[in-house]
């Protein structure tokens, strides 16, 4: 059972060491002559005015928590979704309700405007 | 695999054969990859040229045949600027972390009946985790850049990305549903009978979602505005150049062609003959199955260079609603559906 992971470990090395090694060809073969305005932030030609560090629009951290409550639905389908056929009526009407609860969540949010980008 | 090597295989001492086949097994798989990588940006370039009536490359070698290599010898030999302000460990961490995420899904795609590298039974859960994986990459790129347009590249980038995860996610409730397994090879027996089993008929809005999904998981016209050329110049990877822009470029094909494979798995039959079941299936037999798992890879492939060819781009928020407000809830009520039609045992799909 577990040991059908041991592939997946030695593909994780492999991969991680192909990517390592492209990036390091780079900096083998390619000349390398840093220059003050060559390394400075590229903002179309103008000279940056300040730190990029600033603050972002508060909807991206809307729909990454969004993002958590429909991902972890997903975690609880996955399961239902595989044993579906012997779980028979109960079951169904069980994620049913699930469903619906998050449902309303989704038209809250969605009435809310939470969804919205403009 | 394991006979048609052993000769070789004696050479080594006991515990070693294993990890020797396991590392032939990813190499075989890693090494073709990067090659239909480099070939897939040819094909794009040749097929998008065709199709606005001009040639494409035709230069290097005959047909143009060398252009990717020309094209790759060419960024390794260009400098890698690191920028003044960026956090330098993330700044390479990130476009690795992309990379990485983009090949190591490859461990359990099967191509033919058996041949997988790592046969595991969560195979669908370890797609999707991966996959998420990548998102990580775009967030830590667009932030170590420390460059106002890698980080709203990011931004946007990871907004949309996590947005179409959630429809891939419940596109892929259906296949379970259908397929009672988690195994990508038991997914793709149970398409088994003929073209109109495969779940691209049974479960048609699940297929439309999951492909339109991978589309924009993979930053491909016309979802790119996380690279919008002519609005943030190339959003999350604006700083990268030499080799780190190739890491991004590497994955970001690798993973058009991963969701390319997976679609082929997951609704139209992987391996499968289309000719099973009708009077063609023994006429075709001899056709080994990874032909056909190849043929609907680069059918999938052709769509994506097709897209490209002919949509123009979304705007940032016709994608957050068509991923938020048309995508999920078809996929919801497509679950329900389905889950009704599994009880009530209707139709010949759902036994």
């Amino acid at each position: 059972m577990l040991e059908n992971y041991l592939p997946v470990l030695v593909f994780f090395v492999v991969a991680l060491g192909f990517s390592l090694v492209m990036l390091l060809t780079g900096f083998i073969l390619a000349p390398r002559r840093p220059d003050k305005e060559k390394d400075s932030p590229y903002e179309c030609g103008f000279a940056a005015f300040e730190d990029s560090r600033m603050k972002f629009d508060v909807r991206f951290y809307l729909v990454a928590i969004l993002f958590i409550i429909f991902d972890l639905e997903i975690a609880f389908l996955f399961p239902w979704a595989v044993v579906l056929d012997e779980i028979g009526g109960f079951g169904l009407v069980a994620m049913g309700l699930f469903l619906l609860i998050l449902v309303i969540g989704f038209i809250y949010e969605w009435k809310k405007g939470a969804l919205e980008w403009e | 695999m394991a006979e048609f090597l052993s000769p070789l295989l004696n050479l080594f001492p006991e515990g070693l054969r294993e990890l020797i086949l396991i590392l032939i097994q990813i190499m075989l798989i890693v090494l073709p990859l990067v090659i239909a990588v480099a070939y897939t940006t040819y094909a794009e370039r040749k097929i998008i040229g065709y199709m606005q009536v001009r040639i494409g490359p035709n230069r290097v070698g005959p047909l143009g045949l060398f252009q990717p290599f020309a094209d790759v010898f060419k960024l390794m030999f260009k400098e890698i600027i690191i920028p003044s302000a960026a956090n330098k460990f993330i700044f390479f961490t990130a476009p690795v972390i992309i990379l990485f995420a983009a090949l190591v899904a490859w461990a359990v795609v099967p191509f033919d009946d058996g041949w997988v590298v790592a046969d595991v039974n969560a195979g669908l859960l370890y797609v999707l985790a991966v996959g998420a994986a990548g998102v990580y990459g775009v967030i830590l790129a667009g932030w170590a850049s420390n460059s106002k347009y890698a980080l709203l590249g990011g931004l946007r980038s990871a907004a949309h990305k996590i947005a179409y995860e959630l429809a891939m996610g419940f596109a892929l409730v259906g296949v379970l549903m259908a397929s009672q397994s988690l195994n990508l090879q038991d997914i793709v027996r149970a398409q088994s009978g003929s073209i109109v089993h495969w779940y691209w008929l049974p479960l048609l809005p699940m297929f439309v979602v999951y492909f339109i999904s991978g589309v924009a998981e993979t930053n491909r016209a016309p979802f790119d505005i996380a690279e919008g050329e002519s609005e943030i110049v190339a959003g999350f990877h604006v700083e990268y150049s030499g080799m780190g822009f190739v890491l991004f470029m590497l994955a970001e094909y690798a993973s058009m062609i991963l969701i390319s494979a997976l679609t082929a798995i997951m609704f139209l039959g992987g391996w499968l003959s289309p000719f099973q079941g009708t009077f063609l299936e023994s006429a075709f037999a001899w056709i080994p199955g990874i032909i056909w798992m190849f043929a609907k890879i680069a059918v999938l492939l052709f769509l994506f260079i097709w897209f490209r060819a002919t949509f123009p781009r979304y705007r940032y928020d016709q994608i957050m609603r068509l991923g938020w407000k048309v995508l999920i809830p078809v996929t919801l009520v497509w679950i329900v559906v389905e889950g009704v039609a599994v009880y009530f045992k209707l139709g010949p799909w759902f036994a």
